[in-house]
């Protein structure tokens, strides 16, 4: 209650700043104007492409990512050879700031669709093979006993023990995975793109729309709670076990 | 089926590098359908020697071995663990149906006989259960009906009830000797406590402290079935007595030792 009542006076106080003029509508246009855009644009269909557009480069971008991540993540987990490549690989790899490579990628896979989905592969790769492997690496040594005791073997052990184990940390990076989804997103469309929900935001600056700016803030914020709110639900529903959350 | 344990020793490498002698020719064995309770001080051992019977580890001299026959899809051996050891992903019925799943039993026959053991061992209506929602007794019946699914032909008990309180031990092993009249099966049980392992056992193997070597196997004079009251009875308290004998100075040496 304490907490919707804090978000809707942020609203209100918002308002009333914007009504009053205060703050000029051109730096920040009150919320039901935003909202009025919003409807506005919903209506002509502007704001749905660009959704559409950004959506399949994430939801593209995200899946190869954490595929490639968890079976990545596995592999250096299970096998000490893979191990023993991987990790120094991993751990180099890992600090590049992404975004960095996105002009390389765009000299590769050219300005199409292919390079920001490949960067946003890239963001969601690294959290999610560090966590997988980190869940593997952190299977119940008494549990892999048992299943050994039980006459289970590697591939038994892998698929029974080690990825159950490993889910929980594997979904802790699926959530870090999409904030970064996200922004890496958002960073690609605003260097190099003519559609999507990045391009609507940088583009709604450069012609000073700011109501236009602030509903694609407002769509990105959205795409993210709704990115965290599925994630936790599926998470419940793969993960029965877990005792809290 | 009979148990052979041969002359066996195992030494391994402890973290820091250093040769650690954990047994030192262990000879014993225990007959068709005998239970037999090995008891000793801590780190005398008996989690490796189970860790050889259940086949984990080989033997770095000496031999375990199984005689009888054992029918193709049985296992020689199948283990309940101190903590349980069960998975937690996994409901009461899928943690017993494991190793029916990794003997390649098709699925119509694991539920069945997962039910079977669910209902033997007290778990009926808790099928859906996963582990956490459990207490411990319930946690180690799973365990025990983990391992009797498989119907293996000799079962190892690592301390099964040491996780437990001193009444649900009890209400425990009373359940677990009813099982076994049932069964017929041959266990092995390692214990630290005495009493139950003179209560439950036929015979009791006596380890020494580490390197673990067999001090003495003393036999239990006492009718089966076997009830609480003979608890009190001169056969129980003699063998008691002269088990307590053996590891107590077992573990003066100990303290002396440490004392140095």
């Amino acid at each position: 209650m304490a907490r919707v009542l804090g978000l809707a006076g942020l609203l209100v106080l918002w308002e009333v700043l914007t009504r009053t003029g205060v703050v000029p509508e051109l730096f920040l246009p009150s919320p039901l104007s935003v909202l009025a855009a919003g409807v506005q644009m919903l209506r002509s269909g502007e704001l749905f492409a660009h959704v559409v557009t950004s959506l399949g480069r994430i939801l593209l971008g995200f899946g190869l990512g954490a595929l490639a991540g968890v079976a990545v993540g596995l592999t250096v987990g299970v096998f000490s050879v893979a191990e023993a490549v991987g990790t120094p690989v991993i751990a180099a790899t890992f600090p590049i700031p992404k975004i960095a490579l996105l002009p390389l990628l765009i000299l590769w896979l050219g300005i199409g669709e292919a390079s920001k989905v490949a960067v946003i592969t890239l963001g969601v790769f690294f959290p999610m093979a560090i966590n997988t492997y980190a869940g593997v690496r952190h299977a119940d040594p008494l549990l892999l006993r048992a299943a050994v005791s039980f006459g289970a073997g590697r591939w038994s052990l892998v698929r029974k023990v080690m990825l159950p184990s490993a889910l929980p940390m594997i979904f802790a990076g699926l959530k870090l995975g999409a904030g970064t989804a996200l922004l890496l997103l958002v960073a690609a469309e605003m260097i190099a793109a003519s559609t999507g929900i990045g391009f609507l935001v940088l583009n709604a600056q450069n012609l000073m729309e700011t109501t236009t700016l602030m509903v694609g803030i407002v769509v990105l914020s959205l795409l993210g709670l709704a990115s965290h709110w599925l994630l936790t639900r599926l998470e419940r529903a793969a993960i029965p076990w877990k005792v809290d959350s | 089926m009979r148990v052979i344990v041969d002359g066996v020793s195992q030494t391994y490498t402890d973290g820091r590098g250093q040769i650690v002698e954990a047994l030192a020719g262990v000879t014993f064995t225990v007959e068709a359908e005998e239970l037999v309770a090995v008891v000793g001080p801590s780190g005398c051992g008996k989690s490796t020697l189970l860790s050889l019977l259940a086949g984990l580890l080989t033997p770095t001299r000496g031999r375990v071995g199984f005689e009888g026959e054992l029918p193709p899809g049985r296992p020689a051996t199948a283990m309940v663990f101190q903590e349980f050891a069960l998975f937690p992903w996994r409901t009461v019925q899928a943690n017993v149906e494991f190793g029916l799943e990794e003997a390649g039993h098709p699925a119509s026959e694991r539920r069945a006989l997962a039910r079977y053991f669910v209902e033997l061992t007290g778990l009926g209506g808790f099928e859906r259960k996963y582990p956490h929602e459990l207490s411990g007794v319930m946690r180690q019946r799973v365990g025990i009906a983990r391992a009797l699914a498989v119907d293996p032909a000799v079962l190892l008990m690592d301390e099964p009830f040491s996780a437990l309180d001193a009444q649900t031990r009890q209400l425990l092993q009373e359940e677990l000797l009813g099982i076994w009249e049932r069964t017929r099966k041959t266990i092995l049980y390692v214990t630290h406590n005495i009493q139950e392992a003179v209560w439950m056992a036929d015979r009791v193997v006596v380890l020494s402290r580490r390197p673990g070597r067999v001090l003495d196997v003393v036999p239990v004079e006492l009718k089966r079935p076997r009830t609480e009251a003979m608890l009190g009875e001169p056969a129980l308290l003699h063998a008691v007595e002269r088990i307590w004998g053996l590891v107590k100075s077992q573990a003066r040496a100990a303290l002396q030792e440490g004392a140095a």
